[in-house]
């Protein structure tokens, strides 16, 4: 399928990763958006509330984000695709409902544009200290999907990307963005519709009688209906059978609990995108996502100038996390070398890949800038001198 | 063109940000560059010394953030105290004339001025003192074409005021032209 070329604004833009953001959700069909503005992401729901009045959209300021969070899941099992969009202290509160989105297998975004924490720290700017949460923030065990764009224009791009995950997995997908990338302006280049690639959930048009919401075929993933079809349907955070009924065995919760996490794990390969640069032949790989990516290139320049071999792997989806790439690069080359924006987090998935095949340095961050490419340079060397 | 550093600053509601968008805007859309534009954004956006970050560039920008500007335009005094300092060795500051005294200024420095305040008076909105400053800084460092600088202000500023900041722009860009061949325009005071 194709975008609607209502909602699609072709041509050259110079605008923020925020507003890219908006334009990526409108472009995918994205027609429901409730949110409780928060710096430094408000620029995405202003210009949600700016530009659905004139392609059909329901923007709703909510009270909270509690409440946002799961409006958005009753307008999706309306028929509609929807998103909620947030910073930290507002993605803590909706994790209990990213849990439900999972259990029920609600296809919607969570776009939460990182600044520095914990609590409300520093509100304008950036960090990249959310990336674990957005995995395992709400209890119990489920898989989602997270992307991590570093510009204006792959906020766009993988805004309308994080909604065709979502609909074809059906799971809860995390736009991972920060205050820099969030209030960067760029060149955005936004193609016609029919150039742009949208994917809508399956829909089931079978008979009515018998109905099983939940019964997945070979792919995991079960069909949609929407409320008000006429089909008898049964939407619970509760453990659930094929009916979509509350079932408190073990088997049942066994075997629900198992495809969530397989329908991710079994498809990670077509789901995982990542991008290399001199990585083959390399002693050392930097590996990086979001805005560190764009801060470490400097410094792989500079040590590559210096006669080291680095090369480059940015995760462009951070969740689920290439386990496979890393254990291979772990095998063959001496050091990976992980800045982030945090105090080290996903440093943890690449140590636990290497399995100390190779040495894992981690460079750290508390936030409220990028770093330094002669930071991120000194790792690189230290990198290999250390063993 | 290689990675050049620009940084526009003065007081919130001079309009700041906007000269910085349309210089963007100018080389990103309408001259086919790379462009990256920064805006402060705390609470010094409100009111006291603010600023706009824009890198330039022909190649892919990478680092996000100026290190040390190639190119300062400043219009008022404390944004001058409180940016000059970072200008790049050999940079190039232009300045409002009557706002900001340029005390101190280091000798590597290029230093062009302009009265813009009084351009925008003459021409009846002293609110375009910004557009002026963005002709005259077009003219003075050739970072943008002057067509795509006029493209970019055309789709920038609100209806109804192109002809005025059309105006506005060639006034800046004249001046500066003039400057450049040593005979500036007498100002009328």
């Amino acid at each position: 399928m194709h975008a609607d070329p209502i909602g699609v604004l072709t041509g050259a833009h110079f605008i923020d990763g925020d507003h890219a953001c908006s334009e990526g959700a409108i472009a995918a069909g994205c027609r429901f958006v409730a949110g409780y503005p928060i710096t430094p992401s408000t620029e995405v729901v202003e210009r949600i509330a700016d530009r659905f009045p004139f392609v059909g959209g329901v923007f709703i300021q909510m009270e909270d984000e509690i409440a946002s969070s799961i409006a958005i899941q009753g307008a999706v099992w309306g028929g509609k695709k929807a998103m909620t969009v947030t910073s930290g202290p507002g993605f803590s509160l909706m994790m209990e409902h990213i849990g439900f989105a999972a259990m029920t297998e609600t296809p919607c975004v969570f776009v939460d544009v990182q600044r520095a924490g914990p609590s409300t720290g520093l509100p304008t700017m950036p960090a990249q200290g959310d990336m674990m949460q957005a995995r395992w923030g709400s209890h119990g065990d489920y898989q989602i999907i997270a992307i991590a764009p570093n510009s204006p224009q792959e906020c766009f791009d993988l805004t309308i990307h994080a909604f065709n995950l979502s609909e074809r997995y059906r799971v809860p997908v995390m736009m991972m963005m920060d205050e820099c990338v969030g209030h960067m302006i760029e060149r955005v280049v936004i193609p016609e519709a029919e150039k742009i690639e949208v994917h809508n959930r399956k829909v089931y048009e079978g008979p009515k009688e018998n109905y099983l919401a939940f019964e997945a075929g070979r792919d995991l993933v079960p069909t949609m209906v929407k409320a008000g079809d006429g089909y008898k349907i049964h939407v619970t955070g509760l453990t659930h059978d094929e009916k979509g009924y509350p079932n408190m065995s073990v088997a049942t919760q066994a075997k629900l609990v198992q495809r969530l996490m397989d329908k991710i794990r079994l498809n990670a390969d077509d789901i995982i995108k990542y991008e290399e640069e001199n990585v083959e032949g390399a002693d050392i790989v930097v590996v990086t996502f979001g805005i560190t990516s764009r801060t470490a290139i400097p410094a792989i320049e500079q040590a590559r100038a210096k006669g080291l071999k680095v090369g480059h792997l940015r995760l462009i989806v951070c969740w689920p996390f290439p386990e496979k790439r890393i254990r291979e690069l772990a095998g063959r080359v001496k050091a990976i070398v992980m800045p982030e924006l945090n105090m080290g987090q996903m440093v943890y998935e690449v140590e636990r890949c290497a399995a100390g095949k190779c040495n894992v340095v981690s460079v750290p961050h508390a936030g409220g800038t990028v770093h330094q490419p002669k930071d991120i340079l000194a790792a690189i060397e230290k990198s290999i001198r250390g063993k | 063109m290689p990675r050049t550093e620009i940084k526009i600053g003065g007081f919130g509601g001079q309009g700041v940000i906007l000269s910085g968008y349309i210089l963007g805007r100018a080389a990103s859309i309408f001259d086919h560059k790379n462009a990256t534009m920064i805006q402060a954004f705390g609470p010094e956006a409100r009111g006291s010394a603010t600023s706009a970050q824009l890198i330039i560039s022909d190649e892919p920008i990478t680092y996000p953030y100026i290190v040390a500007p190639n190119v300062m335009v400043l219009m008022s005094q404390e944004a001058y105290s409180k940016f000059s300092p970072e200008l790049a060795p050999g940079g190039m500051l232009l300045t409002e004339e009557d706002l900001v005294a340029t005390h101190n200024l280091r000798s590597d420095v290029k230093h062009y001025s302009i009265p813009a305040t009084r351009f925008a008076e003459e021409l009846g909105k002293r609110l375009v003192l910004n557009i002026v400053m963005l002709g005259f800084a077009t003219a003075i460092t050739n970072i943008v074409g002057r067509e795509a600088a006029r493209n970019a202000v055309k789709v920038s500023v609100p209806k109804g005021t192109e002809e005025l900041n059309f105006a506005a722009f060639e006034k800046g860009y004249e001046y500066g032209l003039k400057l450049l061949k040593g005979e500036p325009e007498k100002v009328m005071a």
